[in-house]
């Protein structure tokens, strides 16, 4: 038998909230907190009602509306959503939540907004936790050294009904970032490059931790856009190891533990750490000294290329790559070999749960302050959260990204997926700060280009994609 | 759920890698409090053109594979999105079973949910029955207790598959009145937790 190798973080984590495991290899596991929203939990509640089921831990579940919301008039409540469906959705889970006594942030609230945005604000997310929502892009508060996740709408119903998921344990992933950022690039370069790295399907099946002075220097903000982009690597769940920022970031928060909880939770959290002798099944190193501004050119985000870079040319692919790659351009609109910035964009998107907080607001300001946005470019600003708005507010960056002809929304996922009213045209290319390029998520026949907010900002004033290098 | 045992059907080849639930169902289609009626929605942007008129191009759409009940895909099917909104849409459709590489996770999970059942090949043997239904030769047997795929050519390909997921799916086990049976070991842990991690407990 070989030596026993240490734990890494998420095997801690796992461990921790094993309630059994079966002989297939299924364990039980505890959830700490559940976040739900309005757009995959309807059904779950039609199954408990179906089966006389209470909802377990109301306490230990928080409801957001985001999905579907308007980004303005927000004040006027549901009753005034003009989309019919969509208010029949957000009425729905308003009365699910009524029901079952679980704590709601409801649209026109200012701590209500983006769910991922809206856990760690409110305190909620917290080291060593295991965290669930019917939301792929949970994997954001593994920013926190939580394993979060995302599932579907049957699990939604288990883990309401039980406070636990069933679940076969993954693999470990490292991935190291060593080095120091060049200006103009960041979390979202560091996430591209990554996923252009190792492909969608590159984490499928692993927990992927973060780690390496890189990461370390990051902030908490950036992190979470990190941990976010994870499930775009096709890994379900991204963690960092919780240090000095993240204690810093959860204190005082509404829902961290406080005096001698806090001492109590401070002392467990700083356990939360990968053992030196712990092993991975896979390692991937990147120099992040090496890593440029970096953006998407086709219709999922393994397809990236360096802002100074070209489009590919599929003849220079083999077979079946090269037809993706010719669907893709056809898709995108894009010539083999054309320079990416000289692409023409008609609309900007600054917003989504992958950065819409308020360090995601500063930058786009420090590029915009006493610029323009070209005249052909319709720009739209939608903060994560009323709380970030109120901050962004009380900056003057409001006042900012007005003058430079910004429009600036109120909170949700808006254009991210554009269930609301806000999305594109067929035929429209956006630089938009979302997570998600595919064929249509922004609206059918919409062209998408994913980049960091600062590359948004430099591209809403080029007036087509450019280096944020050019505007420090 | 409805169990899976054994199924003999059309298998329709759909060679595009990537597929992200996004477009097996559309946001547009995500508003619904239910479950059913989302084969309307199903492969929308990809089956109907901008004015709502079936696209002759696509497989779904050519009659020789209509009714087809099992589906053929490329690499990495069923990334993105969380929605099981996608498995309940090629459900509503009449697709029981999904052919590729590789499935992304969450997707994967939520067909066990359902009783779609997923195989997972290797790119050979996808390759040889992706162009065996692309040749319009293509009714399959799928049997899942024997874990075999067989072709009309008489290929015959092993899959493998957890074995809990595997006994879930041929039984149509409701996997929440299952963990309620051990409802007594989760109370435990639960006092367990309080006791170890007390901050959690609400004040
Ligand atoms: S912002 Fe986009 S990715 Fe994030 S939760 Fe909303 S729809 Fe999902």
């Amino acid at each position: 038998m070989p030596a026993m190798s240490g734990q890494t973080l998420y095997d801690k984590i796992w461990d921790a909230h094993v309630v059994s495991t079966d002989a297939n290899g299924e364990s039980i596991l505890y959830i700490d907190l559940h976040l739900i929203h309005e757009v995959t939990t309807p059904q779950a509640f039609a199954g408990l009602r179906a089966a006389h089921r209470p909802v377990r831990r109301p306490d230990r579940t928080l409801a957001v509306a985001d999905h579907n919301t308007p980004t303005e008039g927000q004040a006027l409540g549901t009753g005034a959503v003009a989309d019919l469906e969509a208010r029949m959705q957000l009425q729905t889970l308003e009365r699910n939540v009524a029901e079952h006594g679980i704590e709601f942030l409801p649209m026109g609230d200012p701590r209500n907004g983006i769910v991922h945005v809206v856990g760690p604000e409110q305190g909620r997310t917290q080291p060593g936790m295991t965290i669930v929502c019917g939301d792929s892009h949970t994997s954001t508060h593994g920013a926190f050294g939580s394993l979060a996740q995302g599932i579907g709408t049957s699990e939604v119903e288990h883990v309401l009904a039980t406070q636990t998921l069933r679940q076969i344990k993954s693999k470990n992933m490292r991935v190291t970032f060593t080095g120091t950022p060049a200006p103009g690039v960041g979390a979202k370069d560091f996430a591209l490059a990554l996923i252009g790295k190792i492909g969608t399907s590159g984490g499928t099946g692993h927990v992927i931790e973060y780690t390496g002075e890189a990461v370390s220097a990051l902030s908490m903000e950036a992190r979470m856009t990190l941990c976010n982009m994870t499930i775009e690597a096709g890994a379900r769940a991204g963690l960092v190891a919780p240090d000095e920022k993240t204690f810093a970031y959860v204190m005082g928060r509404p829902s961290a533990p406080k005096g001698a909880a806090w001492e109590i939770a401070l002392a467990n959290w700083r356990r939360l750490v990968t053992d030196p002798d712990a092993r991975f099944d896979r390692e991937v190193v990147i120099d992040v000294s090496t890593i440029a501004p970096t953006v998407t050119w086709g219709t999922s985000p393994e397809d990236v290329v360096e802002v100074t870079g070209v489009v590919p040319d599929p003849a220079t692919f083999d077979e079946p790559r090269a037809a993706q790659i010719r669907r893709m351009l056809d898709y995108m609109g894009l010539k083999p070999g054309q320079p990416i910035a000289s692409a023409r964009i008609d609309r900007v998107f600054i917003g989504s749960c992958t950065n819409s907080r308020i360090e995601d607001l500063r930058a786009t300001a420090a590029i915009v302050k006493d610029r323009k946005v070209a005249d052909h470019v319709s720009a739209m600003i939608v903060p994560g959260s009323g709380l970030v708005r109120e901050q962004a507010e009380s900056e003057g960056l409001d006042e900012i990204f007005r003058a430079a002809g910004f429009d600036w929304r109120e909170p949700g996922c808006s254009m991210c997926l554009g269930m609301n009213p806000d999305r594109l045209a067929p035929g429209e290319r956006c630089a938009s700060t979302s997570n998600r390029n595919f064929e249509g998520r922004q609206g059918r026949g919409g062209r998408t280009h994913l980049m960091s907010p600062a590359m948004a900002a430099a591209a809403a004033i080029a007036g087509h994609i450019a280096d944020v290098r050019d505007f420090l | 759920m409805q169990p899976f045992t054994q199924l003999t059907a059309k298998a329709a080849p759909l060679d595009v890698a990537n597929i992200d639930t996004d477009q097996i169902i559309p946001k547009q289609f995500l508003k619904t409090v239910d479950r059913e009626g989302l084969a309307q929605g199903l492969f929308y942007d990809l089956r109907f053109d901008a004015d709502g008129k079936e696209k002759s191009g696509f497989v779904l759409n050519d009659p020789n594979y209509a009714r087809a009940g099992v589906l053929i895909v490329g690499d990495n099917f069923g990334c993105g999105s969380s929605r099981e909104h996608a498995p309940w849409a090629l459900l509503d459709f009449g697709i029981r079973c999904v052919i590729s590489t590789s499935f992304a996770d969450i997707f994967y999970n939520n067909c066990f949910q359902n009783g779609l059942l997923p195989i997972a090949l290797p790119a050979e043997q996808v390759r040889a029955l992706m162009s065996e239904a692309k040749g319009g030769n293509h009714v399959f047997d799928i049997d899942l207790e024997t874990q075999t795929v067989s072709a009309p050519s008489g290929a015959r390909f092993h899959f493998d598959i957890d074995p809990g997921r595997k006994e879930k799916m041929l039984k149509g086990l409701d996997a929440i009145g299952e963990t309620l049976q051990a409802a007594s070991a989760i109370d435990d842990y639960e006092h367990r937790q309080a006791l170890q991690r007390p901050w959690l407990e609400p004040a």
